[in-house]
């Protein structure tokens, strides 16, 4: 039986493999995923390793709120590195500063960036080189008033030893000397698209604002003490808000952000691969169903030639299990050419990741063989248990149709009882109070799993009514091949309604996410108009980095300006828990009109030293009222407590503030690095471009501060919902061409069904061309049906969640649903461009005469 | 597009003036070299307008192979056809298609209806294929001829083999084609319904006037015909105009001796 069912695969081979297309699409994503993750954070290992190569031991200051990257930790005082020197067990040791905002700016007066990729910035010490995984390749290292950059970015911005290149760190730009250029390691590795700065330790400490501080010592061992006896010496003179780990340690808690960064990628990618194998199982199931049909006779020769129904039920599933592994095992290997290309995407986009070539881990090739040969397994159980029906009486008969299995009739009502079962957990877990965050995402993801099999099955009840409204156009544009098109679209409502159900599944999840981009855009604009007066904002130039304090300056200086108002961000720790910080300049009031529960727009002004002031729920979380205490613990360890002065009622689109607002002068005596997310302006006369003029000038020292009026500050906030929108519309554009090889598919097998009609519309006077328009018109009218139900099922989902979440608003993104709607024809049409050419092609004689 | 190549096509000197189908020494070969085979070797013939003709023949004889290429479906590879005075070895697919489309009807052995379309909608799916609009007095004609006024809504899976072969019959003559070409019209019907199918056959051509190519090697079937060519190893072995059932049995095994 297996070699027979490997012949009929042989003999069957385009159908085998366009069935097999969608599961190979699917497993690639896995295996694609895997290799990308894998190879990035094995690349960042070696980043880190090689940092830490020298390094027996690593002092840090020490976050008493949270544990954060080595520059952000507060730093310390450099009067620990001699004292260190000192101890028995150190044969070398070396102190340095740096800082992740330091912007070289290119010779257009733009801030050099490659992708997301950070600006770093850091001390040299070239009399210790024995710790620096820096090499330099061409001049010296640096002295005061110089840098020593990266040669890639050098070679890419086309700068030599020699030039000056103006840096922006915490303050305004300021002109170095590029005394040499460095690269990272022994090899031409590339750490991820990141801009590297060197300076001499005190320039450095100047430049991020740490004189005589530092972030980090790296010490090596003397030879005859163990690295135990070294921590142990070292913790000896080690003062309180430090910490000391050894170099592996140190490694790994600096890759620890990479990590969980690579992490998340991986999850999330595999998501969307979950979802492209979720729709490709729909495809599979599909075609084989309609293969199995068209095989009605050949399984009933079998059958009387003495095959048992269980040795056709193996045959069936043999040809699917062989099926599924060579398709996981093309997955498998197309995953690596997947990889290869988002690496060389990102490449393009200037935003290089880490990548150490294609590694492909044990892992991969299991979970990508397993996941593909049972999803094509499952989806193949139906058709093979509808194949054993077949009776051996059709072997002789002319146009035998399958016998409707015992459970047929139950298909409507099931259906449509599993979908509504499916909408009932999703509200469940939307609405029912008192679940674990476990037990909503449960009853969230089987909900939505069971609204889209169940909307699936449900579909074919809607294709005859779909059809009728969808073909109507057509058959009036295109005559008889419209007509026919429409036609045969409802010939057999469970093919084409399985058919469309699978890009169903790709739409709803793109309208979906497209209605709760626009829901939370609208809600976030609202915000905006509510609560911000303000004329002008500055933020970086990516919308999203903090800014140096000393931007303000400048700003105050300019004609015309009636408040400048910072806002600052920092973490602490209150009643328990983490939480964030923020703080405003005085002015306040006149940028922000809040809704106060108790207090008044007073007290953005009057904050002083130790007032704060929060929002209503937090208030109510922690039983706050104005006057009451809040013990503050500060990530350098110290405890300001502040009065409670106000409590103001946050617009549902969010505030900037975080939990617990201060003064900016407050904020500046207890957070070491203060820095500004945003800065907002009010003028006289409001926004006009004379003042614009001299606002941008007052900004010259600081190219990556970008200043924009209220309404384009909006927009660029809410700018960074394209960018994930446009993310995931690639990433579900997988599942959507997974299912247009499931149109394909169908056409192609339907015009091996119909090839004796297609016979003799030919010979009756059809034209090649009425015959590509009816199947291509057949294609569109699934297409569109698939969108109709996908488009009203996002829409249907979007709904409940904007009802239930607060800072979602219903929107309606109709120019998108229309491009969807627009996008599914098009893809209907070159779904049918292959089949409809095989159509057209054949030879009517041959046609007329095809059993 | 097809007047202009109408245009080009020289008057057709072989043809009879009242003849709309005309071939002149056919042949077909299929495959190459050694294993060729000669379905036609050499045939000629004119079919009269508004009369029936059998073409007669044991299966191997060239029979359908000739009515393919009468009818535009197949191309000799030696000689011409003229269709309603078009030499069609000059035409592309889409004039040939549109020719077909203009001057020839169909009728199938295994009906060939399509399964979604109701009996009225397969009657006038020609003139639906044209873009052409249904004359409602030449329709209820031809529906009442081939008895199906009551049938019209029916799908062809709720239809009898004879009421199918019926609704192709009438599918073959609604667009009034020059000529009807009928592929073995009885060869998948019981005798009873035979003999109605080709009454009908032999009604159409004396009401309408429409002329008929029948291949058939049903005897009853050639006996209406108002015609017969008997084809053995792709030649004409014997040209009679009318005969009986008895004669025809007899002609043809004397054209099988031969």
């Amino acid at each position: 039986m297996i070699r027979f069912a490997l012949r009929g695969l042989a003999g069957r081979k385009l159908r085998s493999v366009l069935t097999a297309l969608a599961i190979i699409l699917g497993v690639a994503t896995v295996s694609g995923t895997y290799v990308l993750t894998d190879s990035i954070s094995s690349g960042f290992d070696k980043i880190f390793t090689s940092i830490y190569q020298g390094t027996d031991a690593s002092i840090t200051g020490k976050s008493a709120v949270s544990q954060n990257a080595t520059m952000d930790l507060p730093p310390f005082d450099e009067s620990l590195l001699p004292r260190v020197r000192n101890l028995p067990a150190v044969a070398a040791a070396t102190g340095g500063v740096a800082d992740d905002s330091t912007n070289l700016i290119g010779k257009n007066g733009k801030v050099i960036s490659f992708g997301f990729a950070p600006h770093l910035g850091f001390s040299v010490d070239p009399s210790q080189s024995r710790f620096s995984s820096l090499h330099l390749v061409e001049g010296d290292w640096p002295g005061a008033g110089e840098v020593v950059i990266d040669r890639t970015t050098a070679q890419k911005k086309n700068i030599h030893v020699g030039d000056t290149l103006p840096i922006e760190a915490q303050g305004a730009a300021r002109p170095f000397r590029v005394a040499g250029l460095v690269k990272f390691g022994t090899t031409s590795f590339d750490i991820g698209g990141a801009t590297l700065a060197g300076f001499d330790l005190r320039t450095a400490q100047k430049l991020f604002h740490k004189e005589g501080k530092l972030d980090q010592i790296r010490i090596a061992r003397k030879s005859g003490y163990s690295t135990e006896q070294l921590l142990d010496q070292i913790r000896g003179i080690l003062p309180p808000s430090t910490q000391v780990r050894t170099g592996q340690n140190q490694a790994k808690q600096d890759a620890s952000d990479t990590k969980s960064f690579t992490d998340f990628l991986q999850t999330f990618l595999l998501a969307f691969g979950g979802i492209a194998l979720f729709v490709g199982a729909f495809v599979i199931a599909n075609s084989l169903s309609i293969t199995v049909a068209q095989r009605a006779r050949e399984f009933a020769t079998l059958r009387t030639i003495g095959a048992t129904r269980r040795q056709i039920l193996r045959s069936v599933l043999y040809e699917s299990f062989a099926v599924g592994v060579l398709a996981s095992i093309a997955g498998l290997f197309l995953g690596l050419g997947l990889a290869k290309l988002l690496f060389w995407v990102f490449g393009k986009l200037d935003f290089t990741l880490a990548n150490t070539g294609l590694p492909l881990h044990t892992r991969t090739i299991v979970v990508s063989l397993i996941v593909g040969v049972l999803v094509t397994m499952v989806a193949s159980l139906r058709p093979a248990l509808r194949a054993t029906r077949v009776p051996p009486i059709a072997a002789v008969r002319e146009g035998i149709t399958l016998p409707p299995g015992r459970f047929a009739r139950w298909r409507a009502p099931g259906s449509g009882v599993l979908a509504l079962l499916g909408f009932g957990l999703v509200a469940l877990g939307l609405f029912a109070h008192g679940l674990s965050t476990a037990g909503i995402l449960f009853a969230m993801g089987a909900g939505a799993l069971f609204v889209f099999i169940g909307v699936a099955l449900f579909s074919a009840q809607l294709v005859v009514p779909l059809a009728h409204i969808l073909g109507g156009p057509a058959a009036k544009v295109a005559g008889a091949s419209g007509v026919l098109a429409r036609e045969n679209s409802m010939r057999n409502p469970q093919r084409t309604g399985s058919t469309a159900a699978a890009l169903m599944i790709g739409l709803a999840l793109v309208t979906l996410v497209t209605m709760l981009a626009q829901g939370i855009r609208h809600s976030f604009y609202d915000a905006v108009n509510k609560i911000w007066a303000t004329d002008y904002a500055v933020t970086a130039q990516n919308n999203f980095d903090p800014i140096p304090v000393a931007v303000e300056k400048p700003l105050r200086q300019t004609a015309g300006v009636t408040a400048v108002v910072g806002v600052r961000s920092g973490e602490s720790r209150a009643f328990g828990a983490t939480h964030s910080v923020t703080a405003v300049d005085r002015g306040a009031s006149r940028v922000f009109h809040l809704n106060w529960k108790n207090g008044s727009q007073a007290v953005l002004d009057t904050l002083g030293r130790n007032g704060a002031f929060v929002d209503k729920n937090f208030a109510k979380d922690h039983h706050l009222v104005v006057g009451s205490p809040i013990g503050l613990l500060v990530p350098n360890g110290q405890h300001p407590v502040l009065r409670l002065k106000g409590i103001f009622d946050p617009p549902n689109g969010g505030s900037p503030f975080g939990a617990i607002t201060i003064s900016s002068a407050t904020f500046d005596r207890f957070y070491t690095k203060p820095q500004d997310l945003f800065i907002f302006l009010t003028v006289k006369g409001g926004v006009n471009s004379a003042t614009t003029t001299r606002l941008d000038h007052a900004l010259d020292g600081f190219p990556n501060a970008k200043l924009q009026d209220r309404d384009q500050f909006k927009k660029n906030q809410a700018s960074f919902l394209d960018n994930v929108l446009n993310i995931l519309y690639v990433l579900l554009a997988l599942s959507v061409i997974v299912s247009l090889f499931g149109i394909v598919n169908t056409l192609v097998l339907t015009v091996f069904e119909r090839t004796r009609e297609i016979g003799m519309l030919r010979a009756v006077g059809t034209t090649r061309w009425q015959i590509r328009w009816m199947i291509a018109l057949e294609s569109v009218v699934t297409s569109l049906m698939g969108a109709a139900i996908g488009i009203g099922l996002g829409v249907v989902l979007a709904v409940l969640l904007i009802v239930r979440v607060d800072f979602l608003v219903l929107a309606w993104p109709i120019g998108s649903l229309l491009v969807f709607a627009l996008a599914a024809l098009v893809a209907g049409l070159v779904a049918s461009i292959f089949p409809a050419r095989r159509a057209a092609r054949l030879d009517p004689l041959k046609a007329l005469q095809y059993e | 597009m097809s007047t202009t190549t109408e245009a080009d096509t020289p008057p057709n000197a072989a043809a009879k003036p009242d003849s709309v189908v005309t071939g002149t020494e056919l042949t077909r070969r299929y495959g190459e070299g050694e294993t060729a085979v000669d379905a036609l070797r050499g045939v000629s013939l004119d079919i009269a307008a508004g009369k029936l003709t059998a073409v007669m023949g044991p299966s191997g004889s060239g029979k359908s192979t000739l009515m393919h290429i009468l009818a535009g479906l197949d191309k000799p590879t030696s000689g011409e056809v003229y269709i309603a005075g078009t030499k069609i070895s000059d035409l592309n697919d889409t004039d040939l298609t549109k020719l077909r489309r203009e001057h020839i009807g169909f009728v199938f052995q295994f009906f060939n209806l399509l399964p979604m379309l109701n009996a009225e909608e397969n009657m006038t799916l020609p003139l639906l294929i044209a873009g052409e609009k249904v004359e409602p007095g030449w329709f209820e004609e031809l529906v009442g001829k081939v008895g199906l006024k009551d049938r019209l809504e029916h799908r062809p899976a709720e239809l009898s083999g004879g009421q199918q072969q019926r609704v192709a019959i009438a599918r073959a003559l609604v667009s009034r084609p020059t000529v009807v070409f009928a592929d073995e019209p009885t060869g998948n019907l019981d005798s009873t319904t035979s003999g109605e199918i080709l009454t009908l056959m032999r009604d159409s051509v004396d009401s309408f006037g429409q002329t008929t190519v029948m291949v058939t090697h049903d005897p009853r079937a050639a006996a209406i015909a108002d015609r017969i060519l008997f084809l053995a190893d792709g030649v004409i072995v014997k040209d009679v105009a009318g005969a009986t059932e008895h004669d025809v049995i007899e002609a043809m095994e004397s054209s099988e001796r031969k």
